[in-house]
């Protein structure tokens, strides 16, 4: 096997707070290879964010750490890399892009100014080039007038403007992963089909491996190879996305596909939108086994002694489950 | 666009000057005494001659008669005459005002300069070692008053290690840098009081405003950057945390003022601060209704400067 892109190994992020030890992400393992687009689903809670952001350390320290496991980018491990070299990779290397496009750029620098600001750090280009080079970027995600607009502040963009030029700033220095937390949730549903086309016609034209998150199962079908459901800090099930749609092993998956709204099946058979009961249990004290055992239909007594391991039921596709 | 932003402000500014001036001239006249009132006392004046006085000053007139008399003198630029020290009221405030200026100036200046790096650090390392030290320290700051640590300072430092001298005088008998070097050591103490006690509340209100950008997005976005720590918190987290800072300053600036009267009262500096106080002790009408009318003025003008700043600092504000 050849050394992937990014190989998150065991990794635990924990964090401190006053009621104990959350263990948001306890025990991760995903790789990617380069150029691949991989999913990574869930609800809201199961330590996808967290994942993504472990993977920048832009986690706060303290209150969270890194309980365990090895971030290996390009085969070096990024937990023990001091600031400094860590500061080389992102963005360069890996950028990211974020929510929440309304709160994400700072409003008190233009558009351009926020652009350039990458660049100089990373490329060594002088204001005048960085701000040329900002101008190209936001051309390239379809910013009109980006010659003019380039000297706008943040808040004369319309979100879905906004969330471009979050793509145009991390795109500028070409890294070779971009990971993409939840980019369409706060956008309008047109508007989100645009920065999805524009994320798929960027990848076309700098072929970097993207680490789509999301919990819109649909944007996962539409753009991913491989998708990697997490439940409670822990991955569930991985698998190519075919299989995964069509043969999704895990009971958590299996809710989570039957939960999409489908039109024609809803219209033609008066069904019912099908809801996975419950919530996401604590993370502070977590239940013992199987972490979706309170919610699955199927449980037994087996599925409460002890976690289930990542069992490979055909090539490539993982499963978290003792059925 | 910014031209316009500051004319209609320089025209808001009017109104209020005028309707401060209202209220001024109003206390003044119901507060008890006038600049004649010890005539009537006085036996060696005839009543008749003390009415005539007060007649010819319109001391008797009403209230609004003798407001539209000040105005109109006042906007010829006569401030009126000082009954006490026999001289121009506008000549003895500019006598006393550069004092009062660079106290407070340096004050401020000092508070900044403390309070800025002491706050951003406390923030950045919260509930540290740093922060609670500086928390503390802090809240001791603004606890004592101005008048308390003054004489403290001037127990310890001029009458126990007798270092700097507590009066403050304005004729020093030497020139050069011998003048520059008394004008310091005397400056000290009073600059001192005031600046930390201005700082005090300025690190805590700088450390707040830098905790609520701290956790906002965009620094986030910043961070993953990779432009390093320093220049995240300099450029992302204190730019945008200065803005309502800046507000601060200028809104203190009353308290500023009022905290130099006590000062200067306490270290008998000869600026605006004590000749208000000693006016009102005599009655002097003219110079208490022109002081405070400069103290009004000067707020006013932080305010306006305050708002340019504002402006200046969040390029949302700018245009509207």
């Amino acid at each position: 096997m050849s050394e992937a892109l990014l190989d998150i190994r065991d990794l635990k992020t924990w964090f401190a707070t006053d009621g104990g030890v959350v263990r948001a992400v306890d025990g991760v393992d995903l790789r990617i290879e380069r150029g691949e687009t991989v999913g990574v689903v869930g609800e809201s809670g199961c330590g996808k964010t967290v994942t993504a952001r472990s993977v920048l350390k832009l986690i706060d320290m303290p209150p969270g750490r890194f309980a365990g496991g090895q971030i290996l980018w390009q085969g070096r491990d990024l937990i023990p890399l001091p600031a400094t070299e860590m500061d080389k990779i992102r963005s360069k290397e890996i950028a990211i892009v974020f929510q929440e496009p309304m709160t994400s750029l700072n409003p008190v620098y233009t558009v351009g100014d926020q652009i350039a600001e990458v660049l100089r750090e990373h490329e060594n280009l002088s204001r005048r080039q960085a701000i040329e080079r900002a101008v190209e970027m936001l051309a390239l995600v379809h910013i009109p007038n980006p010659k003019k607009r380039v000297h706008d502040y943040p808040h004369q963009f319309s979100g879905g403007m906004r969330q471009r030029v979050m793509i145009a700033m991390a795109l500028s220095c070409r890294p070779k992963l971009l990971i993409a937390d939840e980019p369409t949730t706060a956008l309008d549903v047109t508007i989100q089909a645009q920065i999805l086309e524009l994320m798929q016609e960027m990848k076309d034209k700098f072929g970097m491996a993207i680490m789509l998150i999301t919990h819109a199962m649909g944007v996962v079908a539409e753009t991913c190879q491989r998708v990697v459901v997490m439940y409670a800090g822990k991955v569930v099930e991985e698998a190519p996305v075919e299989a995964l749609f069509g043969n999704p092993r895990h009971p958590y998956t299996q809710g989570l596909i039957r939960s999409i709204p489908r039109v024609d099946r809803a219209a033609a058979h008066k069904e019912r939108l099908e809801a996975i009961p419950g919530t996401v249990p604590s993370l502070l004290d977590p239940p013992p086994g199987c972490r979706f055992a309170q919610r699955c239909k199927s449980a037994r007594d087996i599925c409460t002694q002890g976690i289930p391991p990542l069992k490979e039921v055909t090539p490539g596709h993982f499963v978290r489950c003792v059925l | 666009m910014s031209r316009q932003y500051l004319i209609r402000r320089l025209l808001i500014a009017i109104p209020s000057l005028l309707g401060i001036s209202v209220v001024l001239f109003c206390v003044l006249a119901l507060a008890p005494g006038d600049p004649f009132g010890e005539l009537v006392t006085n036996p060696a004046i005839p009543p008749e001659v003390a009415a005539a006085l007060r007649a010819k000053f319109g001391l008797d007139d009403p209230v609004w008669t003798r407001y539209v008399h000040w105005l109109m003198a006042m906007l010829q630029g006569d401030w009126g005459f000082s009954f006490v020290s026999r001289m121009n009221v506008d000549k003895l405030i500019l006598q006393r005002l550069p004092t009062t200026l660079v106290v407070i100036g340096a004050a401020q200046l000092l508070a900044i300069v403390v309070a800025l790096p002491v706050g951003v650090l406390a923030a950045t390392r919260p509930y540290s070692v740093f922060d609670q030290v500086a928390n503390t320290l802090a809240f001791i700051g603004f606890s004592l008053p101005t008048f308390f640590t003054g004489l403290l300072l001037i127990l310890v430092f001029s009458i126990k290690l007798d270092w700097l001298p507590f009066v403050f005088r304005d004729d020093i008998n030497a020139t050069g840098l011998q003048w520059l070097w008394e004008q310091v050591k005397q400056s000290i103490m009073p600059v001192t009081v005031l600046g930390l006690f201005q700082g005090a509340s300025l690190v805590r209100f700088v450390r707040s405003a830098v905790l609520d950008v701290v956790r906002l997005d965009y620094v986030t976005t910043a961070r993953s950057k990779g432009i390093g720590e320093g220049k995240v918190v300099v450029k992302h987290v204190v730019r945008t945390a200065l803005i309502p800072v800046v507000t601060l300053v200028a809104l203190q600036m009353p308290i500023v003022f009022g905290g130099a009267i006590v000062t200067e009262q306490i270290f008998r500096i000869p600026g605006i601060g004590s000749l208000l106080i000693s006016s009102i002790l005599a009655n002097d009408t003219p110079v208490v209704m022109g002081v405070t009318f400069v103290f009004a003025c000067l707020v006013v003008l932080f305010n306006l400067i305050a708002d340019v700043l504002y402006a200046w600092l969040d390029p949302r504000i700018a245009f509207r």
